[in-house]
């Protein structure tokens, strides 16, 4: 189900920017950093607190900036993050 | 919505990322009974598998006809952790034995993914002679650039000048220029991108898995823990970092000149993608010319 | 299992070992072949790239080396054919890590060594017998196989239905020990209609997904088999694995695993052991051999009896697992022993182990390039009776 809604011509709808929920696998995460690093919207940070293999996973800081993009998912070598549209459940 | 409900479950706030409940969407696609893996903060590898983990999503295919056949190294545990009928086998001969598991049954969709060492130095006779027969196999080759598993050994993928422990002064051999190799023995689909560009890498094994005939998609993946400190580099997100500087994306560019050199930009992209016909598609040909109706095409 | 009567060569033809040794295998089952030629071996897969594509479901691949061909047929097993490959000295020991692969992956499949004069390229026209101990020890790490050794065409093709037989039952590979002689010799074989040829097929599970283990095996030391595709996403490595086949890397699961192969040859042995016995009962002297070098000897039986030496043939059909008990039984009865075979001594050793210093054995051992001189086994067979007393 497509969350945006494209421009109708005459301004009858405005385009909704999508927004996504972050879900974070904290024990399965290495600390890699790549989620943190290149969030484009640099929602990620590294936390200071540890899991149990003694690693910072990540921890949000704008949550309110997240656009469900996708692209920590898929770049996670240890699936430990992921998001989704709360209101269709959509995950990228 | 049944999403919505198990988070009501875990009752989430929706403003804060706390950690939900403990399963990722592509937990089904893993043997999540052996997790954690293997490789280290920071290796490519991960990264590739959660890509062809998205890729076969893209693809559609039943995960029961998917088949994953990997050798030995790092990335040759691959095999041990996706959840599809999956071969662990011997050093360099994961390709021999995907043409078997393809020949004797052509609905399989097999796949090889395995290391630079694996494939093309030890497998290399292997590798060579499936491209040119075009088994319709799809090969995912993990490009760290050394022998990662026994400790960091040189390949024939490294570049001129590392650092390794068997070059403990650096080598002097020029490596293989990888998408050279594969188009020139017969490739019908070659590609090469790295670990950051996670999009593009899923992209093109959906279009490889997607298309009949011998397909090659070389990554080139960090090793912090053994290529990239015997070069005093960093990590691995340090050689992502410099992968987002120094790597041109130049879709069918010539092969010829995409070879790979030390601190100098690679070059990525899409460069190969012709039709061929495969193996199984050209026995069937030359059978029916030859032996007419009494020929039934082979079909497994 | 009755066989496919779409690849039994009914009927009496005239066809040398090789030929024989194909026909074998298509009626077994087998559908799927990679070769890579070597002589004097060629002629098997010659003979299966021209049955196969009039065959449903066969094919045949000639691949790149031998060290592809003995791992593309355990890709074939997993996708549901039956496989064998072909090839003779120098390709056996390239495929040496395959056997090795196969045996700690369970994967029954069928390995044609048409022995010649070796060692390294040797005697590629001229026979030999010496691949004996490698067939059985060639590979790295404990394991155990079975060997079979034909002594004529016609047990070219009754055996390698066996051979598959025996690999189906104990999940195993087996090594079909021809040598040149017997492959390239043209003699009457007389190929039975598919109704009368009895073919063991492969033990697949019964098990659902999710209940069913790979590696558990059954009351008989063996698993039951599942394949590629039909839904089960198992794993398999050749890594020690438990019983889920998930690499579990410690010496435990290695002695519940590796001790399991061992044990499934050895304490099924009995009911593999296989052999031919000829006048045996009240001999004095008992001449032990295999392939080629048993029909010489048999001539070699009548000289020797022609000087009064009661002497009797005991024939291996399957080499391996060697009949120990038969051999320690013959040497309890105080019979010498003649170890009669193309090579410097290999079974030979075996024998030696099994007599337990009760008996003399002798070997009557030739370096392989032409078969034995019937006097030369004669003359070891009175050495032996000379010791004897």
């Amino acid at each position: 189900m497509p969350v945006r809604q494209r421009e109708k011509p005459f301004g009858l709808a405005k385009p909704e920017t999508p927004h996504g929920e972050i879900v974070i696998l904290e024990e399965r995460c290495k600390g890699c950093g790549f989620c943190v690093e290149y969030c484009p919207h640099h929602v990620l940070i590294v936390s200071k607190k540890y899991n149990a293999k003694g690693y910072h996973p990540p921890g949000v800081m704008r949550a309110e900036l997240c656009v469900n993009c996708g692209f920590c998912r898929m770049i996670c070598p240890e699936f430990a993050i992921y998001t989704y549209e709360p209101k269709t459940g959509e995950k990228p | 919505m049944s999403v919505l409900n198990e988070l009501e479950k875990a009752s989430l706030s929706p403003s804060a990322g706390q950690t939900g409940p403990e399963k990722h969407p592509m937990d089904d696609f893993m043997r999540m009974d052996r997790m954690p893996h293997i490789w280290c903060s920071t290796c490519g590898i991960g990264v590739s598998v959660n890509c062809f983990a998205k890729a076969l999503e893209k693809c559609g295919t039943p995960l029961d006809e998917v088949v994953v056949v990997s050798g030995i190294g790092c990335t040759g545990r691959v095999a041990g952790y996706v959840k599809v009928d999956s071969f662990h086998t011997t050093h360099g001969r994961a390709i021999p034995f995907a043409t078997g598991l393809k020949l004797a049954n052509p609905k399989l969709k097999v796949i090889v993914f395995s290391g630079d060492g694996d494939l093309v130095a030890i497998g290399g006779n292997h590798f060579l002679n499936a491209a040119r027969r075009n088994i319709d196999l799809t090969v995912i080759c993990l490009n760290n650039s050394n022998y990662a598993m026994t400790g960091g050994q040189l390949a024939s993928t490294t570049p001129k000048g590392s650092v390794l422990t068997t070059s403990p002064f650096g080598s002097f051999e020029e490596p293989f220029n990888l998408p050279f190799l594969a188009e020139s023995v017969g490739a019908v689909y070659v590609a090469r991108w790295t670990s950051l560009h996670i999009y593009n890498q899923t992209n093109s094994m959906v279009e490889a898995i997607k298309k009949p005939g011998f397909k090659f998609i070389e990554i080139l993946a960090p090793c912090p823990t053994i290529y990239e400190r015997q070069q005093k580099f960093g990590d691995g997100l340090d050689r992502l970092r410099w992968y987002c500087d120094n790597s041109d994306i130049r879709n069918g560019a010539n092969t010829k000149d995409v070879d790979i050199r030390l601190n100098e930009r690679v070059i990525v992209g899409t460069f190969v993608d012709t039709e061929r016909p495969t193996y199984l598609e050209s026995m069937n040909a030359q059978y029916k010319e030859k032996l007419g109706d009494r020929y039934k095409p082979y079909e497994g | 299992m009755k066989a496919d009567p779409r690849g039994v060569l009914t009927g009496s033809h005239y066809i040398d070992g090789d030929f024989a040794c194909c026909e074998g295998a298509l009626a077994a089952g087998c559908r799927f072949i990679a070769g890579y030629p070597i002589t004097p071996s060629t002629e098997i897969v010659e003979r299966f790239a021209r049955r196969a594509p009039m065959i449903e479901g066969a094919l045949f691949i000639q691949m790149e080396d031998e060290l592809a061909a003995s791992i593309a047929i355990q890709g074939a097993v997993w996708a549901g054919k039956k496989a064998m490959t072909v090839t003779s000295g120098p390709g056996f020991s390239l495929m040496m890590e395959h056997i090795g692969l196969a045996a700690m992956t369970e994967t029954p499949c069928v390995f044609v060594d048409v022995q010649r004069g070796g060692p390294s390229t040797g005697l590629p026209t001229l026979p030999g017998q010496a691949d004996m101990m490698q067939a059985r020890w060639g590979s790295h790490g404990d394991y155990e196989i079975i060997a079979l050794s034909p002594n004529s065409p016609q047990e070219c093709f009754d055996l390698t239905i066996e051979a598959f037989n025996l690999a189906e039952q104990y999940r195993v590979p087996v090594m079909f020990m021809m040598d040149e002689s017997v492959g390239h010799m043209m003699e009457r074989v007389v190929i039975p209609s598919a109704d009368k040829i009895e073919v063991t097929p492969r033990r697949y599970t019964k098990l659902p997904p999710g209940e069913y283990l790979p590696f558990k095996p059954a009351d008989d030391l063996v698993p039951d088999m599942f394949k590629a595709g039909d839904g089960y996403r198992l794993h398999v490595t050749g890594l020690t694995h438990d019983f889920r086949g998930y690499p579990d890397m410690n010496a435990e699961v290695q002695e519940q695993l590796v001790h399991r192969l061992v044990n499934k040859i050895r304490l099924n042995a009995p009911k593999i052991w296989r052999y031919e016995e000829i006048d045996v009962k009240d001999a004095d002297v008992v001449v032990v051999t295999f392939g080629i070098t048993s029909r010489l000897a048999i001539d070699a039986l009548g000289l020797a009896r022609k000087q009064g030496i009661k002497v009797g043939m005991l024939r291996l059909i399957v080499a391996w697992p060697f009949p120990e008990q038969r051999i320690t039984e013959l040497a309890s009865q105080g019979k010498a022993l003649v170890m009669a075979e193309m090579n410097y001594g290999q079974l030979f050793f075996e024998v030696e182990r099994c007599a337990r210093g009760k008996v003399p054995v002798v070997l009557a051992g030739h370096g392989g390039g032409a078969v034995h001189k019937v006097e030369d086994i004669a003359e070891k067979i009175m050495e032996a009776y000379r010791c004897r007393s």
